[in-house]
């Protein structure tokens, strides 16, 4: 990796994302809105004493699950046109390394990530009245995580999308089982075994664990540290092997 | 090391199919040599393997003195790909700073690229909002913003009207003048009056690989076109004669 190399690439990202006003609106905007609707529609669940109510166990989940999601889908359609422009080939015959390219792609999406969680957490906890026993620097900081997250699965499962129709597939293929297996549907020790080994085995269940951490305990805990270092290493792991997939030669 | 590139025996299979069949020649260096064939002849894959991009099934490419494809070479070659391949959403401007930063060079290398393949009117200007024609030229300013040794042009001037396909073949012998070596392609006998050296290919196969001057001698023509015409039907008239001659031999 080059430092010079890293930070121009990261630009480059951030300035074709930056021409695309609607992608920035809608990537500040969606998250808030659908919180919106989450809000409403458990407004009249009445909560047990003494337990948190329904909106703060969803709404705290889902601000680690937007950034995962729609940073997984963006990823992999903007790598996926890397190759069908033929930038990509283009890029590999310059002196830039696969790493410098895949670590731009996490620093830039991270970023967006970054303003994207900030204005989702600001209305979930100043217009909902969101209540965490932790503080929302923490929630943001590991929605950031879950972003980074989603964009190395997303740069790893392009190499194995030749089309737009395929990439999109990875979709149902690699995040919503993740989704349904994370504990906020089910909980994840009430799961069969079989399942529950499934959930240890994705990174999305450690990301929203820790937020569940953040959201009960005043101070960040040890399984939180721990559930943030299983998820930065799902990254490293991720990217590692997507530089690995990423082939200068082809036939 | 006098020759830019050398290339031995040179096989390379794509879909099941001999795409290049054993083809061996030398590039000089501080000149332009055009890479003449009809399309499907095979220039895009050798390009593609001098630049080391390519997968080959046998022989060796070496290039400034070293194998095709090594990493210190990706200082020293510019590649241009056949298909514009720059960044749709982003300015030709914004598409030539990048490329000079992965190549250490700085905004006032990337405008002047910019200016001479005579795009500073648009230089700020979407590439996607460009003609076909300008997209190209913003793709080759990215190929020559780092001031290669070594330039690979795909196709350069296809769909350039004829002034600034003039202005461009000018810019080309001033770069070889000044020491550069350009590898050009071109489907197009009237552009191969304009290069000092000619590798003609066709069906894989090399059929001619000498000055231009020395090729109109050897068919016995003025015009190149008449020229590659007699090479090629001599060159099957030998072949076929050879097929029935070790037939008689056989028999």
């Amino acid at each position: 990796m080059n430092p010079r190399i890293l930070a121009a690439t990261t630009g480059r990202i951030l300035r074709q994302l930056r021409h695309d006003r609607r992608t920035i609106a809608l990537l500040v905007v969606v998250p808030a809105v659908l919180l919106t609707l989450v809000y409403f529609m458990y407004a009249d669940q009445p909560t047990p004493p003494g337990q948190p109510t329904a909106f703060d166990r969803i709404a705290l989940v889902m601000l680690g699950i937007f950034p995962f999601v729609i940073m997984f889908l963006v990823t992999s359609i903007a790598m996926l046109r890397e190759r069908t422009s033929g930038t990509l080939e283009r890029l590999l015959t310059t002196p830039l390394g696969k790493l410098d390219l895949l670590f731009g792609y996490g620093i830039a999406f991270g970023l967006a990530a970054a303003a994207q969680a900030a204005v989702a957490a600001a209305v979930a906890y100043w217009i909902f009245d969101l209540d965490t026993a932790g503080s929302i620097g923490l929630v943001i900081g590991i929605a950031v995580l879950d972003a980074v997250l989603g964009v190395a699965l997303g740069l790893l499962c392009s190499a194995f999308a030749r089309t737009e129709f395929q990439a999109v597939q990875f979709l149902p293929v690699v995040v919503i089982p993740q989704l349904l297996l994370c504990g906020l549907f089910v909980a994840r020790d009430q799961m069969a075994g079989w399942l529950q080994a499934l959930s240890d085995a994705f990174p999305l269940s450690y990301a929203i664990e820790a937020l569940q951490e953040v959201g009960a305990h005043a101070e960040p805990t040890g399984r939180m540290w721990r559930d943030v270092a299983v998820v930065f290493g799902a990254v490293v792991l991720a990217l590692v092997l997507a530089a690995a997939t990423l082939r200068r030669r082809s036939g | 090391m006098d020759d830019a590139i050398a290339v031995r025996d040179l096989v390379v299979d794509r879909g099941g199919r001999r795409v290049l069949d054993g083809i061996s020649c030398r590039v000089p260096r501080g000149a332009v040599t055009g890479l003449l064939g009809p399309s499907g002849s095979g220039k895009t894959t050798f390009m593609r393997a001098v630049v080391g991009v390519q997968l080959v099934s046998g022989g060796t490419v070496t290039v400034l003195g070293q194998p095709a494809g090594t990493p210190a070479l990706r200082h020293r070659v510019g590649y241009l790909t056949q298909a514009p391949s720059v960044y749709a959403d982003l300015t030709v401007r914004e598409n030539a700073r990048y490329f000079a930063a992965l190549y250490g060079r700085g905004r006032g290398e990337a405008d002047r690229a910019v200016r001479d393949v005579g795009l500073a009117e648009a230089a700020g200007q979407l590439v996607a909002t460009l003609s076909g024609g300008q997209r190209s030229r913003a793709s080759l300013a990215c190929a020559l913003v780092g001031e290669p040794e070594l330039v690979i042009l795909d196709e350069p001037t296809v769909g350039q009207d004829p002034v600034l396909r003039a202005d461009l073949w000018a810019r080309f012998h001033a770069m070889a003048a000044a020491g550069t070596t350009l590898l050009v392609s071109s489907h197009v006998m009237d552009e191969a009056a304009r290069c000092d050296q000619l590798l003609l290919i066709r069906q894989g196969r090399l059929i001619a690989d000498d000055s231009p001057a020395a090729i109109r001698a050897a068919a016995g023509v003025d015009d190149l076109d008449e020229a590659f015409l007699r090479l090629i039907r001599a060159g099957e008239a030998t072949s076929t004669s050879t097929d029935a001659t070790a037939a008689r031999e056989s028999a």
